[in-house]
């Protein structure tokens, strides 16, 4: 039984690890872009929206083991969680405060000629 | 419900020179929190963020906060 949990576990890790890893920019969020089930996650697609960011998204809710694993891999308590370049950036805080700054645009590469 | 005074403090012990303003959002236990440190200078703001999570945890981890909303900068330098 354990052994059975643990490689379920172990294979969401790699899930995440493969996500986070195929895509510059990549959001695990309540719900999906389209339809977010929670404000914090609903924020950060609106900026990654506004800014025209091409972006990966994985909801959260349909298992919960995918935000245990995520946040005992990321080491970071709540949803969203936003990565860029394979790394966590930050939740809606951190996201919406470095939008307001101008740190998050270069980030992600919006407005960078393409 | 958490007591403010408490928290501001330990913010402040947890990061010496640092200055915590804290205001309740609602319920006692939706907060925010305005942290200047000069331990923050140089480092990317999720360090910043968990640097002050790591001050509080046991609050968060006993219900007193149920959810603290941050915002964290280095003292301007003039």
């Amino acid at each position: 039984m354990s052994d059975t949990l643990s490689l379920s576990e172990v294979e969401i890790l790699e899930q995440i690890k493969s996500e986070v890893g195929s895509h510059k920019v990549f959001l695990y969020m309540k719900g999906t872009p389209d339809m977010p089930r929670c404000g914090f996650s609903n924020q950060v697609v609106q900026i990654l929206n506004h800014l025209g960011v091409d972006y990966g998204a994985r909801d959260i809710l349909p298992d919960p083991r995918l935000r245990q694993v995520l946040s005992a891999w990321s080491e970071w308590p709540t949803i969203p969680q936003l990565f860029v370049d394979g790394q966590l950036v930050g939740g809606c805080d951190i996201v919406t405060e470095m939008y307001q700054v101008g740190e998050l645009q270069p980030m992600v590469g919006a407005g960078a000629a393409s | 419900m958490a007591d403010l005074a408490e928290l501001k403090s330990l913010i402040e012990t947890a990061l010496p020179g640092a200055s915590a303003t804290l205001i309740d959002q609602g319920g006692g236990d939706h907060l925010a929190a305005e942290v200047v440190a000069p331990q923050f200078a140089g480092v990317p703001r999720l360090a910043q963020h968990r640097m002050v999570y790591a001050a509080v945890q046991h609050r968060i981890d006993d219900g007193s906060i149920h959810a603290l909303a941050l915002r964290t900068r280095a003292p301007e330098t003039t």
